[in-house]
């Protein structure tokens, strides 16, 4: 049977994590969610009833979440510390420059409800900084996982990684991108959709919108490319520079501030290779953002099948 | 190692660290002078850690939250053979592993610290991993007082006491010094022991100059079962040195050559009264 990306709808990845990681961690005592009042609005609550010896609970204390985490990982526990990515990458990013990256712990920091996730609840809730605070932090990976599979593959592959690793995904249902023998790995963008007209490369939930966008430009005769490229840092600099010698233009999209995160990163990837062709970044602009849920705030930037393709549009039209 | 053996120390490690900051022309003299006998119980009383055992895993951890004293742990290291004292020559020098604060490129280092309030949650981490597993290791860490105001050290101390870490020895180097001042007028910690008590932990206080005192209080630990325990070491910064005692400008003042050579006969002569 023939697979179609984007058809079926799947589970928020908060699920597959808290599915994935309870797999995990019943076959390796040694596995361990922390937790800052934090369990995914009672997601992990079947992984803390399963396994209660192995889920720390440290009550509304960020700081203090990814110190523990650190301490813990130093006696070889799998550590995932698990706090919604606003608070976590904010209040404790001292914490995780320091206790865990510095020091090189290998904690997997894992943020959910990132990006605007929590929609209406407001700027506090959101976090569209932390893919530029964390990059220009040495030795941490980033991932930001588009659908279900990566978000389970990626779990898996970060349980035996050696070093820091911070993922994001959120709680909205997301739609099945990849056929079920795809094989993920850290590092290497996934190619959603074929094109040589356009690349659209995209990371975590905007990859959807990516997806439907580069569907309907096909119906205007635009052949357009959909790269997941979900591991941030380090970039899969193979993937985007052939993206962007076969294609006439790229844009970048990304549920994050336009301001240092997958855009500037592919930015300065192509001006360093010397390839001068159109190129945008579609992000949060650097303003208050405007109240609503998740996708009617993608909507109002522009991150949507119609909004990405008028981008596309006007580009190629340049 | 005897009692006399551990004051003789004390002075020798206070000599080589003096000429540790002289060369570097760089180190938190005041702090580490004051932290420097606790050191001195730690590594030649306490901790079950040698340059052997350091990948065991059951070993004693020490982390010292109050990275800026790193002087003082780096001369009591090298003495304990986990590198060699002529390492101590490269201190905060171009491309040297021993920087100014700790970090683990350095034998013997746990855990980078440096930035205030980091250690106690990290030995919460390193105790709680040790009653998961049923280890026998403890889990020790030397705060400052002035670090102590920062909020994430009540952050883990609250969970400490929720886990009942009796694995876990917190000792606060009392000094009553910080950067700008006296702690009490910076912003009081007092009355310390009710506050740390009430979070949850068994409290001692110590004179943390003196190394017998020192040894038996650190050797009483766990001071309740099912508590962590903290020692509020009462100590003077610049301890040992005349005009550095209790002398805020000390806490990262490199002393001049003729202050250097008053350091070190005061405490040639105070190596003479104690071996006499």
């Amino acid at each position: 049977m023939s697979f179609t990306p984007g058809a079926e709808l799947g589970k928020p990845n908060l699920d597959v994590f808290c599915e994935t990681l309870l797999s995990l961690a019943r076959s390796d005592r040694n596995v361990l969610a922390v937790t800052s009042d934090s369990r995914g609005s009672g997601r992990l609550a079947s992984f803390a009833a399963a396994l209660p010896e192995q889920i720390v609970e440290v009550g509304i204390a960020e700081q203090n979440l990814v110190g523990v985490a650190a301490g813990l990982a130093s006696t070889g526990k799998i550590v995932y510390a698990v706090s919604p990515a606003s608070f976590l990458t904010a209040r404790a990013l001292e914490q995780i420059k320091n206790d865990v990256c510095y020091s090189d712990r290998p904690v997997k920091l894992v943020g959910i409800s990132a990006g605007v996730s929590y929609g209406a609840l407001g700027s506090t809730h959101h976090s569209t900084h932390e893919l530029a605070t964390l990059r220009a932090i040495e030795n941490i990976t980033i991932i930001a996982p588009a659908d279900n599979l990566e978000t389970a593959q990626a779990i898996k592959a970060t349980a035996t990684m050696e070093h820091p690793v911070y993922l994001r995904f959120g709680k909205r249902p997301l739609p099945h991108l990849h056929p079920p023998q795809t094989q993920f790995a850290v590092g290497k963008a996934l190619t959603v959709w074929e094109g040589t007209d356009i690349a659209l490369i995209a990371t975590g939930e905007t990859v959807q919108p990516a997806l439907m966008a580069a569907r309907k430009l096909q119906t205007q005769g635009v052949s357009a490319r959909v790269l997941s490229m979900h591991t941030v840092k380090p970039l899969d600099v193979d993937a985007l520079l052939q993206a962007a010698r076969e294609c006439r233009a790229v844009v970048t999209v990304e549920e994050h501030s336009i301001f240092g995160g997958l855009g500037e990163a592919c930015a300065a990837v192509l001006m360093q290779a010397g390839i001068r062709i159109p190129f945008r970044i579609v992000g949060f602009p650097d303003a208050y953002l405007v109240t609503g849920s998740q996708l009617e705030i993608f909507e109002h930037y522009g991150i949507t099948a119609q909004g990405l393709a008028r981008t596309a549009q006007t580009m190629l039209a340049t | 190692m005897t009692k006399l053996e551990l004051k003789v120390k004390s002075i020798q490690y206070r000599k080589t660290l003096l000429g540790c900051i002289k060369r570097a022309n760089a180190g938190h003299t005041g702090g580490d002078l004051s932290c420097l006998d606790i050191l001195n119980v730690l590594y030649n009383r306490v901790l079950n850690v040698s340059p052997e055992t350091f990948d065991d895993p059951g070993r004693d951890r020490y982390v010292q939250s109050k990275g800026h004293s790193v002087e003082a742990l780096y001369v009591v290291l090298a003495d304990r053979g986990f590198f060699p004292e002529s390492d101590l020559e490269t201190l905060c020098c171009y491309r040297s592993r021993y920087a100014g604060h700790p970090t683990r490129k350095v034998r013997g280092i746990e855990q980078n610290t440096g930035a205030l309030g980091h250690g106690l949650a990290f030995s919460v981490g390193v105790a709680l991993a040790g009653k998961m597993d049923g280890a026998a290791y403890r889990a020790y860490t030397l705060v400052g007082d002035g670090e102590l105001v920062e909020g994430s050290n009540w952050e883990s101390m609250l969970t400490a006491a929720h886990y009942r870490l009796d694995n876990l020895v917190a000792i606060a180097d009392r000094n009553r010094l910080q950067i700008t001042g006296c702690t009490e007028d910076v912003c009081a910690l007092e009355p310390l022991r009710e506050k740390v008590e009430a979070f949850g932990w068994a409290v001692r206080e110590v004179d943390g100059h003196d190394v017998a005192a020192l040894t038996e209080t650190l050797g009483a630990v766990p001071f309740a079962s099912g508590k962590p325990s903290m020692v509020i070491a009462r100590t003077v910064k610049g301890k040992g040195i005349s005009f550095m005692e209790n002398d805020p400008k000390w806490h990262h003042h490199v002393p001049t050559d003729e202050q250097y050579a008053r350091a070190q006969q005061e405490l040639d002569r105070l190596l003479r009264e104690v071996q006499a």
